[in-house]
């Protein structure tokens, strides 16, 4: 049973821990009623911002390199939803079209410079992160060898931060704020919140947590940048935050159970129970249980208020 | 002020494309390219001889069925991010008829192709159910069947169409497309009837919308959902039928693939994004079906052209995704083009 466990929870975090921190993204903007169809293109510009910064610097700063390049392609992340914090917020465009376009801008932009820079559709592959033990931790008894032995210190971060997300959204000011802005932001610009500044900082903080999705999904399980990098990780983030019921631990809970249903389609040939049922089930199964969560069949989703509704000040 | 509008839906779409053309050149000039040579490498690529616009009208085909699928849903207010998925059962059925079944072609063909319009709308059915019946956003449901669909059709073709092949063995041609005249045409490129069945498609979608009651109820719903219910019309019902409609085009979209383009479907690692560019073409060609047809020439003619552009000038052929993505921006945010505008004309005074 300890073997069984110690085989799938490494595999559970590995696959989870992008997904957590670009769900934790989603979870942001679409509290502040900024619908976010664009997570998958923020993924693939944190991936190709990933890659590049790690090829170029590779040799210069060591072991260090990957834990700078997450940090550049959060940064470059932010600034790159700042586009569709400009086109939702400030232009009024339709958000999940222009969530659309993110995507599609992403994508074209990072094979683009892809082959500028490389001369060649996809780059070389880089080292990345490499599993490690958790100092301390590992050596707790049986926990220690299930969770923190040859994991990605990169799961532990995201963990870290839906934990700090919760306590921003829920026990800060500014949570209240970014809250209320989502449920109605009328309310909240009356009582002096400034509802373009917020969505704007959401956003913008999805784009953060978005680019440092992609990094670490490029620099753990791909390992370089190509046009098919970041197929559909993106969107299911997004199912996570609606699975997780827009709640950042949910949203987390909901991302290691789709991390789960991947790893079972590589270590599931090692769990009885799990032999004989199909691939093809485990890789629906996240989308389909989206799908049974939102029609209400596992307890009802309802999505913030004023979730996709750009505010115009003065218009009832 | 209605002609004030009716201008805007034309001036809006026009300055969006002309500045999404001028981004394309400055992003060229930016990284050493010719920005001349490069348009007119994307010309070559479109126009060049007649088996380059035999491939420009194929690569059109579908994209008019996708634009319109996401047109349709639009006009009643809603949201098909779904056609993505609904192309693709609609090419693994129309592919499956072509294989399963003998018949004369008279028989087979429309057989076929009706098989990818169902498929498609029965993709479109359950979106279209929950949304009518649970008020389930229909956007997050889309995506979701995107997946699903994509994942089971490579399923079947795997274990059930084929023994795990990558890809199905060809249609009869009593189910085909392909014409052989229309090839002979332009040297042997993949065009197909498909694009009658587009242009009359996007004719049906004209006549329903324009002249039908069912047209009628449809955009009233898209108007006023609240209004159309007191006035006695059903909103679940028009609701999913309109979802169901918008995923028979893209089913057909995705039969056009399998019994024109290819003659059979292969695993998919991911999406033909003929879904999503119908987005960006139902938006440009402002959700009207003659519009989308002139949209979706606009896109075909840039996709298809980009294929000319590594060899002919350097440039990248991803130059034109960014070019469509930034004039899907400039359409969306046509909220600030109609602001710069009033704000010249009121200057010009």
């Amino acid at each position: 049973m300890i073997d069984l466990l110690q085989s799938i929870i490494p595999t559970v975090l590995f696959f989870s821990a992008p997904l957590i921190l670009t769900a934790l993204g989603g979870v942001f903007s679409e509290r502040s009623g900024v619908v976010n169809i664009g997570l998958e293109g923020l993924m693939v510009m944190g991936a190709f911002v990933g890659i590049v910064f790690t090829l170029t610097f590779e040799d210069t700063l060591g072991s260090a390199t990957p834990w700078i390049a997450i940090v550049v392609a959060a940064v470059i992340g932010g600034i790159f939803a700042t586009i569709h914090a400009v086109a939702s917020v400030s232009f009024n465009a339709n958000q999940v079209v222009s969530g659309v376009a993110i995507n599609m801008l992403a994508l074209g932009v990072g094979v683009y410079l892809t082959k500028q820079w490389y001369g060649k559709g996809q780059t070389d592959m880089v080292d990345g992160f490499f599993r490690t033990d958790i100092p301390y931790l590992h050596k707790i008894p049986v926990i220690g060898p299930i969770f923190f032995e040859r994991v990605y210190a990169t799961s532990y971060v995201a963990i870290i931060l839906a934990v700090i997300a919760w306590y921003v959204l829920y026990k800060t000011a500014f949570g209240l704020r970014l809250r209320s802005v989502g449920e109605h932001p009328m309310a909240a610009d009356t009582n002096g919140i400034s509802v373009t500044k917020i969505r704007y900082i959401a956003v913008i903080l999805s784009g953060v947590l978005g680019g440092l999705g992609g990094s670490v999904f490029a620099l753990t399980i791909v390992s370089n940048f190509s046009h098919s990098t970041i197929v559909g990780q993106g969107f299911m983030a997004l199912a996570a935050v609606i699975f997780g019921k827009w709640h950042p631990l949910g949203a987390m809970g909901a991302a290691l159970f789709f991390g789960f249903a991947q790893s079972l389609s590589i270590v599931g040939s090692s769990i009885p129970l799990l032999e004989g049922i199909p691939q093809v089930f485990l890789l629906i199964a996240p989308y389909v249980l989206t799908i049974l969560a939102l029609a209400g069949v596992i307890g009802r989703a309802d999505a913030p208020k004023a979730n996709g509704v750009p505010y115009i000040k003065g218009s009832r | 002020m209605t002609s004030n509008n009716k201008l805007f839906a034309l001036i809006i779409p026009v300055i969006s494309v002309f500045l999404g053309l001028l981004a394309g050149a400055i992003i060229m000039l930016l990284s050493g390219y010719n920005p001349i040579e490069g348009y007119s490498a994307l010309w070559r690529g479109a126009f060049g001889d007649a088996f380059t616009i035999g491939e420009t009208i194929r690569r059109t085909t579908p994209l008019i069925l996708t634009g319109l699928a996401v047109a349709f849903a639009f006009r009643s207010g809603l949201f098909n991010i779904g056609a993505e998925g609904q192309v693709i059962v609609g090419w693994l059925a129309a592919v499956w008829v072509g294989l399963a079944i003998e018949a004369p072609m008279i028989i087979h063909l429309p057989l076929a192709v009706l098989a990818g319009a169902l498929a498609g709308g029965l993709w479109g059915f359950v979106p279209g159910l929950l949304k009518a019946k649970l008020g389930v956003h229909e956007v997050i449901i889309t995506i979701m069947m995107n997946y699903i669909a994509l994942y089971i059709s490579n399923e079947i073709i795997r274990s059930v169409l084929t023994d795990h092949a990558t890809k199905t063995d060809q249609i009869a041609s009593s189910a085909s497309l392909a014409s052989e005249w229309l090839q002979g045409l332009t040297y042997y490129s993949r065009i197909h009837y498909g694009f009658l069945i587009a242009i009359f498609a996007a004719v049906i979608m004209w006549f329903l919308i324009q002249r039908t009651t069912i047209g009628y109820e449809l955009k009233a719903v898209g108007f006023n959902q609240h209004a159309s219910k007191y006035s006695g019309m059903n909103v679940s019902k028009n609701i999913i039928i309109s979802m169901v409609i918008a995923g028979g085009f893209a089913g057909l979209a995705g039969a056009m693939e399998g019994l024109g383009t290819y003659g059979n479907i292969h695993l998919m690692s991911g999406f033909t994004n003929l879904g999503f560019d119908g987005i960006a073409v139902a938006l440009l060609g402002a959700n009207n079906a003659f519009g989308v047809v002139l949209a979706a020439l606009l896109f075909g003619v840039l996709k298809e052209g980009a294929g000319e552009m590594p060899t002919g000038a350097g440039v990248p052929t991803e130059l034109v995704d960014i070019i469509i993505a930034l004039i899907i921006f400039f359409v969306a945010s046509s909220y600030i083009i109609r602001w710069a505008l009033l704000r010249f004309k009121k200057e010009g005074k």
